[in-house]
C-alpha cells in the first residue's frame, strides 16, 4: 500500500529505545494509513508495549521522530493526546468508580458537556452490554467486561487514533471474537488502529498490514499474504496404514519427503483444488489408499521461523 | 476555553473523583480522626491530672491541661491528614489507570491538585470532629470569630502546606509501605510544645522541641484559642507553612513530570 504523508495516520521514523543497558528497540519505522488497521505482532520482549508507550506519548524515545494524527510529538504532545485514545495491556479503570462513572469521568477529561457526556456513556454502555453491571464497582466484573469498559473509556472521547495493546490477552475465545467485532466496527466508523498482539490468528483476522518486530527490530512488514509468500509455498501431508503403501506413494510421487515413523509423506503443494485433484487422481491411478490428508498454508509462525531462524518462544499457541 | 479554564476544570474533576474515593473507601477520613481522638482521651482523660499536676505553667492555674493539650492534637489531626495524602497518591500511581490519564490532554497538574484538595477538605472534615470531641471533654476556648477564623485559617494552611511534600513522598516512594511511613511526622508536635512545654525536656530534645516547626505553629493555635501570648510565634509559624508547601509543591511537580520511570520499568519487567 502507498500512501502519502498526509494520509499518514502514524508515522514513526528510527525510533530507539534502551532501558538501562538494554536496547528495547533498535531503529524501528511505522507508516500507517489512516482508517487501517496495523498490527504489530512479535513474542514478549519484542518491544511492542515500548513503541505504542513512546507513540502515545506515554514515554520518551531516545532518538527518532513521531508524528500522530499530524502531529509532531516532540512540539505538540497535546494535540496527538487530544486526538489518541489508548487502551493498554493493564487494566486501568478506576477500581473505586463505578462502571457508568468511569465513563463519566472520562467524558469530564475530554472536556465534553456534561449532558452528551452522560449520552455517550449510556450509548457505550449499551453498545459493550454492560448497560446492567453500569452502576456496579469494576472487581465484580469479569475479565471481558473489564476489557470492554477499559475500551469504552478510551472511545468516549471518540479518537481518531486508536492504540490497543494486547487488546485479548487473556480473554476466552467469545469474549475474544466480541471483541474483534468491536475493533472491525471501529475502523468502519473511520478510526485507525495500532494494535499488538502475539496472536498470529489475530493480526491475520484483523490487520491490513502486518510488521513482525524480533528483539526491537522490525523484521518484516506487508500484509497477511505478502509475509507468508515470503515463506513460499505450503505442503499436504499424506499419512498411510502401512509401510507398504507409504513406500510405494513415496516412490509414484518422487520428490515428497519422508517421516517413516509416522507414516507418512510431505509434498509441496500450493493448497489449491486443481493440485490436490491431481495428488489424488495420481494416487488412485497407482491405486494407493491414503490414510489421511491434511492441507498446510503457511502461517505468520512460519514467516517468524523463516525470518529468525527461531520460532516465538512464547505466545505460539493459537487462541 | 483556555488552559487555565481548563486546568481548573480538570483539576475539579479529580477533585471529585478524589472525594467519591474516600466516600466510598472513608479509612483515611476516619484514621485520620481516630489517632487524634485516642490521643485526646488518653492524654487528657487518663494521664491529664498528673500531666497537669507535674508542669509548672499549668499547675500555677493559668491554663487547664485539656486546653493545653488541644491545639496540639489539632496540629496532629492536619498532619497526620494532610501526610496520608502520601499514600493515597502512591496508591494512585501504581495503578493502571494513571497511565491512562497521562495519554490524556488532560492538564498535568490536575491529578495532584485533584488529590491534595480532596485531602484538605476531608483533613478538615476531621479536624472538626475532633474539635467537637475536645469540646466534649472539657476544652474551653475563649477566642472570638476572628481568632476562631484565624486559627481555621492557620490549620488549614498547616494542611495545605504538608500535603504538597506529602504527595510528594507518595510519588518518590517505591510502595504503599514506604509511602505511608511518613505519616509518623504526625506525632512530631510530641516532640515540640504539643503534650508538655519543652522547659520541662532534657537539654538536647528541648532545642529540638523549641525549634522544630510545629512548636510555633501550636503556640500561635493556643494563642489565637486561648489567649496565651503569641509573640513572634505567628510569623515564624507563617514562614515554616509557606515555606514548606513552596518546597512540597516543587518537588511533587518535579516528580510528577519526570517520565513514568517505574511504570515501565513494570512494563519491562512484564515483558522479559
Amino acid at each position: 500500500m502507498t500512501a502519502s504523508s498526509s494520509q499518514l495516520a502514524i508515522r514513526a521514523a528510527g525510533l530507539r529505545k534502551s532501558f538501562g543497558d538494554k536496547v528495547v528497540l533498535d531503529g524501528i519505522d511505522l507508516n500507517v494509513a489512516a482508517g487501517t488497521i496495523f498490527a504489530l505482532l512479535g513474542p514478549n520482549g519484542a518491544g511492542k508495549t515500548t513503541t505504542v508507550n513512546i507513540v502515545s506519548t506515554l514515554i520518551g524515545a531516545d532518538a527518532g521522530e513521531v508524528q500522530v494524527a499530524g502531529h509532531d510529538l516532540a512540539t505538540e504532545p497535546d494535540a496527538i493526546r487530544a486526538a489518541i485514545g489508548v487502551t493498554g495491556q493493564f487494566s486501568a479503570v478506576d477500581k473505586l468508580l463505578t462502571g457508568a462513572e468511569n465513563l463519566w469521568l472520562m467524558a469530564d477529561l475530554c472536556h465534553l458537556d456534561r449532558r452528551e457526556g452522560r449520552r455517550r456513556a449510556t450509548a457505550l454502555l449499551e453498545r459493550f452490554d454492560l448497560t446492567e453491571a453500569a452502576a456496579r464497582l469494576p472487581p465484580t466484573y469479569s475479565g471481558g467486561m473489564l476489557r470492554r469498559l477499559d475500551l469504552a473509556m478510551t472511545l468516549i472521547g471518540d479518537p481518531r487514533v486508536i492504540f490497543l495493546d494486547e487488546p485479548t490477552t487473556g480473554l476466552d475465545p467469545r469474549s475474544r471474537r466480541t471483541m474483534w467485532e468491536i475493533i472491525r466496527e471501529l475502523v468502519a466508523g473511520g478510526a485507525t488502529i495500532l494494535l499488538t498482539t502475539q496472536y498470529l490468528e489475530e493480526a491475520d483476522t484483523l490487520a491490513g498490514q502486518v510488521a513482525l518486530l524480533d528483539h526491537g527490530r522490525l523484521i518484516a512488514q506487508g500484509t497477511p499474504e505478502e509475509l507468508k509468500r515470503l515463506v513460499g509455498g505450503g505442503h499436504v501431508r499424506l499419512a498411510f496404514a502401512d509401510a507398504g503403501t507409504l513406500e510405494a506413494a513415496a516412490r509414484a510421487l518422487g520428490v515428497a519427503a519422508r517421516h517413516d515413523e509416522a507414516l507418512a509423506l510431505q509434498v509441496p503443494s500450493d493448497g489449491s483444488v486443481r493440485s490436490l485433484r491431481a495428488l489424488l487422481d495420481q494416487l488412485d491411478h497407482e491405486t494407493i489408499e491414503v490414510g489421511e490428508l491434511s492441507v498446510h498454508t503457511p502461517d505468520l509462525d512460519d514467516v517468524f521461523l523463516a525470518l529468525t531462524g527461531h520460532a516465538k518462544e512464547k505466545g505460539t499457541e493459537t487462541p | 476555553m483556555s488552559s487555565l479554564t481548563y486546568a481548573v476544570r480538570d483539576s475539579a474533576t479529580m477533585l471529585r473523583r478524589n472525594l467519591l474515593h474516600a466516600k466510598r473507601y472513608p479509612v483515611s477520613t476516619t484514621g485520620t480522626l481516630i489517632v487524634p481522638i485516642l490521643l485526646l482521651l488518653a492524654f487528657a482523660g487518663l494521664f491529664g491530672n498528673a500531666l497537669g499536676a507535674g508542669l509548672g505553667v499549668i499547675a500555677n492555674g493559668a491554663i487547664d491541661y485539656t486546653d493545653y493539650l488541644t491545639p496540639a492534637v489539632l496540629v496532629i489531626a492536619a498532619a497526620s491528614g494532610a501526610l496520608s495524602t502520601a499514600l493515597s497518591v502512591n496508591l494512585d500511581m501504581t495503578a493502571g489507570i494513571i497511565n491512562r490519564f497521562r495519554t490524556m490532554a488532560i492538564s498535568r497538574a490536575a491529578v495532584l491538585t485533584g488529590h491534595v484538595l480532596g485531602s484538605v477538605l476531608q483533613t478538615i472534615i476531621a479536624i472538626v470532629g475532633v474539635i467537637g470531641v475536645a469540646l466534649l471533654i472539657g476544652f474551653r476556648p475563649d477566642a472570638t470569630v476572628v481568632e476562631w477564623l484565624a486559627a481555621a485559617g492557620l490549620l488549614a494552611l498547616l494542611t495545605l502546606a504538608l500535603t504538597w511534600p506529602a504527595a510528594a513522598a507518595g510519588l518518590a516512594a517505591k510502595g504503599p509501605e514506604g509511602a505511608s511511613n511518613i505519616q509518623l511526622l504526625a506525632f512530631l508536635p510530641i516532640l515540640g510544645s504539643g503534650v508538655v512545654p519543652p522547659e520541662s525536656m532534657p537539654a538536647g530534645v528541648r532545642w529540638f522541641a523549641e525549634h522544630q516547626p510545629f512548636t510555633p505553629i501550636i503556640e500561635t493555635l493556643r494563642g489565637l484559642l486561648l489567649g496565651t501570648p503569641i509573640g513572634d510565634n505567628a510569623s515564624i509559624a507563617l514562614a515554616w507553612c509557606l515555606g514548606i508547601g513552596l518546597v512540597g509543591y516543587l518537588w511533587a511537580r518535579a516528580l510528577f513530570r519526570r517520565e513514568p520511570s517505574s511504570s515501565s520499568r513494570q512494563v519491562f519487567s512484564a515483558l522479559q
